[in-house]
This record gives C-alpha cells, sequence and structure tokens, in this order.
C-alpha cells in the first residue's frame, strides 16, 4: 500500500486537519467560485492584489482530503508572488501530478511543499481534486465572474 | 464460516463462479465489488447468450424472411415474454424495449406528459428520487406550463406520507415514485402510494430501477400505469431498459419517436403507428440487448428473487451494524424497509477519500452524490460512500468493506 501513503501523505494529512489561510478575506479585491460538479468539491479563493503581486490570499469550502490539502498549500505558496509568477507555479504544479507515473517527481526547489502531492499523478480521478483551487485562483486572478467547472 | 454454510440452499460460492468478473485481483487484493446499485456483474449465461447472438443468429428484425432474420425476430420477442413473465404483465403489448430506465421515464414525460399536462397541472415526486425521475419531468413542466411538486422526506430517508397526502390533489395529474432509492435503499410503500393516486384521479409511474431484482414486483397488483427499470443493473447487458405501461395507457398516448417499425404506413400526407409495444419502438432496437436481458432474468428467476433479496437483508443487516459501530461513522438513510443500499459518512473524511483508500483495498463502492443531489441537500452533505449488494456477495465481502473503511479512519486519523 506503498502508493495509498504516497497519495495522502502526513503533509497533506496536516494540511486536511489544518488548513491555512482557510477564512474569508477582508478588503478582499478578487474572488472566484470554483466547483467540481462530479463530487461536490466547492471552493472560493480570495485575494487582496498588492499591485501586481498578491497581497494576501485566502479560501473556504468544502472537499475531500487532497482538494483542501492542495488549496491551503497553494495559498501558501502563491503569496507575495506576482501574477505571472503564480501562474507559472500553477504550470509546474500541473505538470507535476499530470506526469506519467514512471517519470521521476524532479525535485523541483521552486514547488516546494507543493510536490507532496505528486503522488496524486497516480490517481488520474483525483487530479481535478487537486487542480480545482488552482484553476479556482486562475480565474480569480483573471476576476472571471462564473464559477470555475473543473472538467 | 461462507454464509451457504448457515442458509443452505442459497449457495453463494456456486453463484459467484458463474461470474468472471469477481475472479480478479484489484491493486493486489481480491475484488470486493460493492457498487451493484450502479451496475452488476454479469453471470456467463449472459456473456453466452450475447456471443451466442452474434455468433448464430444476428440479422435485422420484424422485416426479414430469411431464417437468421426469423431466429432473431423471435430470440427478441421472446425476451418480452420473459419481461412480462418476470414482472407479471398482463400481455406482452404492455412491455417496450428502450435503453435504460431513462428513457423509459422520458418516454413517458414525452408522450403521455405533451398530451396530457395543462398549464396549472402538477406532477408530484418524491424527495428521494434519482436525477432521471426529476430532470424528465422538470423539461416537460417547462413546456406545458405544469408545475413540479415534491414530497418531503424525514430524517431516517422515508417519505412523509401525511405530506405525500396532502399534496395529492385534483390538480395532481402524474405521481412518479422510486420504488427503491438507489441513494438511501427506502424501500417505498408502493402499493400504498400507487392505489391513493389512483383514488385522486393521478397517473402513476414507478422508477423500479433499484428493485426488481431484489424483491418481487407484480405490476397488476401493484396497479401503477407505467414502471421503468434498467437491465444492467438486474445482471443483464447495458442499452436495454424497460417500460411496462398499462394496455390502455399506452394506447392512448402518441408516439415517442418516429421513424421505422414504430409506424404502420407512411405517406408524405401523414403516417399511421404500428400495434402496441412497438409504436413505442422506433428504428433497430437493442437485439442483442434483450437476449441478454432475458437470459439475465432466467438467471435471476431460478436464484429467486425472494432468496436473493433474503440474502442480501443479511448482508445488509451486517454491513449497517458494523459501519455504524466505526468512529465516526454515520449511516445516511436508516428506513425500516431498505433493500440493497448503505451509504455513509465519516467524521472529517470526505467520501472521495474514502472512495480511493477502500479501492486500494480492492473494495469497490461508489462515491458522490449518487445522482440525486437534493437527496445529499436534504441531508446536508456533499456526497457520500455508498455500497451496495447483489446475488453473488458474502459476509466476507461485508467483512472486507468494514475492515477497510476502518483502515480509512487510521490513515486519515
Amino acid at each position: 500500500m506503498s502508493d495509498l501513503s504516497d497519495l495522502y501523505q502526513e503533509v497533506i494529512l496536516d494540511h486536511n486537519r489544518r488548513p491555512r489561510n482557510f477564512h474569508t478575506l477582508a478588503g478582499a479585491d478578487r474572488r472566484a467560485h470554483g466547483h467540481n460538479p462530479l463530487c461536490g468539491d466547492r471552493v472560493t479563493v480570495f485575494l487582496k492584489m498588492d499591485g501586481d503581486r498578491i497581497g494576501d490570499i485566502a479560501f473556504e469550502g468544502s472537499g475531500c482530503a487532497i482538494s483542501k490539502a492542495s488549496a491551503s498549500l497553494m495559498t501558501e505558496a502563491v503569496k507575495g508572488e506576482t501574477t505571472d509568477d503564480a501562474l507559472a507555479i500553477f504550470d509546474r504544479f500541473h505538470a507535476m501530478i499530470t506526469a506519467p507515473t514512471d517519470v521521476p517527481v524532479e525535485d523541483d526547489e521552486s514547488l516546494g511543499k507543493l510536490v507532496s502531492l505528486a503522488g496524486v499523478r497516480s490517481f488520474p480521478v483525483r487530479v481535478k481534486c487537486a487542480s480545482l483551487a488552482w484553476h479556482t485562483l486562475k480565474a480569480a486572478l483573471a476576476s472571471a465572474a462564473d464559477p470555475v467547472v473543473t472538467k | 464460516m461462507s454464509l451457504s454454510a448457515s442458509t443452505a440452499p442459497y449457495d453463494v460460492s456456486a453463484i459467484r463462479a458463474e461470474f468472471p468478473a469477481l475472479d480478479q485481483r484489484v491493486h493486489g487484493r481480491p475484488l470486493v465489488y460493492l457498487d451493484n446499485a450502479a451496475t452488476t456483474q454479469k453471470p456467463r449465461a449472459v456473456i453466452d447468450a450475447l456471443q451466442h447472438y452474434y455468433t448464430a443468429d444476428n440479422a435485422n428484425i420484424h422485416h426479414g424472411v430469411h431464417a437468421l432474420s426469423e431466429r432473431a425476430t423471435a430470440a427478441h420477442e421472446a425476451a418480452r415474454e420473459a419481461v412480462r413473465a418476470f414482472i407479471h404483465a398482463a400481455s406482452v403489448r404492455e412491455i417496450v424495449f428502450t435503453r435504460n430506465a431513462t428513457e423509459s421515464i422520458n418516454l413517458v414525460a414525452r408522450a403521455w406528459g405533451t398530451a396530457n399536462l395543462r398549464p396549472g397541472d402538477e406532477v408530484l415526486i418524491t424527495a428521494m428520487e434519482h436525477h432521471s425521475n426529476i430532470v424528465p419531468w422538470q423539461l416537460v413542466c417547462a413546456q406545458t406550463g405544469a408545475v413540479l411538486k415534491v414530497a418531503p422526506i424525514d430524517d431516517r430517508g422515508e417519505l412523509v406520507i401525511e405530506a405525500f397526502d396532502a399534496l395529492l390533489g385534483p390538480r395532481t395529474k402524474m405521481v412518479a415514485i422510486v420504488h427503491v432509492s438507489n441513494a438511501l435503499g427506502t424501500v417505498n410503500p408502493v402499493a400504498r402510494l400507487v392505489a391513493r393516486a389512483r383514488q385522486a384521479g393521478a397517473t402513476v409511474l414507478i422508477d423500479g430501477s433499484q428493485a426488481v431484482h431484489h424483491l418481487p414486483v407484480d405490476v397488476q397488483a401493484l396497479g401503477a400505469d407505467f414502471y421503468a427499470f434498467t437491465g444492467h443493473k438486474l445482471y443483464g447487458p447495458t442499452g436495454i431498459g424497460v417500460l411496462y405501461g398499462r394496455e390502455a395507457a399506452l394506447e392512448a398516448m402518441p408516439p415517442f419517436l418516429g421513424g421505422g417499425d414504430m409506424i404502420r404506413t407512411v405517406t408524405f400526407e401523414g403516417s399511421t403507428w404500428n400495434d402496441l409495444p412497438y409504436k413505442f419502438e422506433a428504428g433497430t432496437p437493442h437485439i442483442a440487448g434483450a437476449v441478454g436481458l432475458h437470459a439475465a432474468i432466467d438467471y435471476v428467476r431460478g436464484v429467486g428473487v425472494e432468496a436473493i433479496g433474503a440474502h442480501e437483508a443479511v448482508l445488509l443487516a451486517r454491513a449497517q451494524d458494523a459501519l455504524a459501530a466505526i468512529d465516526g461513522v454515520r449511516i445516511i438513510g436508516t428506513a425500516r424497509e431498505k433493500a440493497g443500499v448503505v451509504s455513509f459518512v465519516m467524521d472529517g473524511v470526505h467520501p472521495h477519500d474514502i472512495g480511493t483508500i477502500v479501492d486500494r483495498e480492492g473494495v469497490a463502492i461508489r462515491t458522490g452524490h449518487h445522482c440525486a443531489q437534493p437527496v445529499m441537500d436534504r441531508f446536508g452533505i456533499p456526497a457520500t460512500a455508498r455500497a451496495s449488494f447483489a446475488l453473488y456477495n458474502t459476509i466476507e465481502d461485508v467483512d472486507a468493506l468494514v475492515a477497510a473503511v476502518g483502515r480509512v479512519r487510521e490513515l486519515m486519523g
């Protein structure tokens, strides 16, 4: 059962139990809602921009351990980043969780704790759980008005 | 000890040997298949019937004068007779083949609904319906100006009979209710509900998708105008479903789909309709599917629906007791009459995580809203984990499920 503990690493279990930045954000100037109709996961991402930088970020919602931990880790990873840098982290993160299982996980310093979600690649149906918050962040950065639906 | 040892006539290991798909390992563990409310595995008799049909008899039906067409037609119509006998309909004219229960319900909503519903008329459903018995009525209500009414369920997941009665009135033209809830397992007291609905002058449709393989169904005794079910939850192939309709009700309805086979004459000025049930079967049907369904029904009748129901009741009771004893597990759907299904949630653990973890233990269950989002809303939860039982499941399957759910608790804390 090594692959199960690959998926549910201690970092993920910790962020599931005690999600960081898990609240609404007073003075948020951008927000977006994400919804995965398949499993009912819902997330709202709040941003307070500081020029082009993410000055503060928070999220609310309900979902599985993977989606909640991913959202929590995301808030830590992108706080203080510029829009372009945040989107670049998403690209690298998405590449990591969708890579073939026989490709070694890159020792990517810039992903930091997000590397703990690499095990998702062995569970293809869970990729949308891990990416929901990120798609929602992208929508918030673009100030999209409609809820994000992960396909 | 295997269950077969304690209930002598019910030989579950002999039954399991008839289902090739059960004999495999998943993630290195023996498969424990408990997603039967989604679809059942198929006995060899069904697989063989499909293979025989395509190997020996394949032809289009009703028109051909050649030998294969005659054989295929005979096989298709023999399947109709098997369905008739299975649900105790009065005539094969009352048995319409469809793709699935969803198409059966849509057929009634469209053909009966558009001809009979007027603005202000009411369609009464319950709060435990599958989306397939909600959305077709929403569509026809939007088209006709009729109004959809919903009878509530209580905290056990039982229909609130007084509220159902109160919603039945002179404007109620259609009552569409599920026989057995796919998300909760609740068995509705359909005979009583049908009697009350007919007393009120309403036409009645029963969605029997989760019922016909768990408990005996006699459509004449039940008295409903329509009874819909699907083949693939009854150990038959996917893509074949049934609509039973009382002959007078079907006769009074306009066709659903137009095309070949459903007509008697066609000119550019107009067409006339074929006899029942062909009026509702446009185009080449799923002939092999009907043949496979016939084999499935023969198989189920051979084991005996009552015996199956009794076997599954033992599994269900043990699963409910053992799951409820796990720290933080809550059973969703505790009706006094249940069949085949145990839905549950676990404090602090999302059903999706439960599903992934037990899958790695070889246990296949369903997680999500089970195409019954209003049921999830009623209980204030986004989703449940659901184990559902079939004639081939064992006490050992239940114990494997319980152990796997225990492992979830261990892993997730």
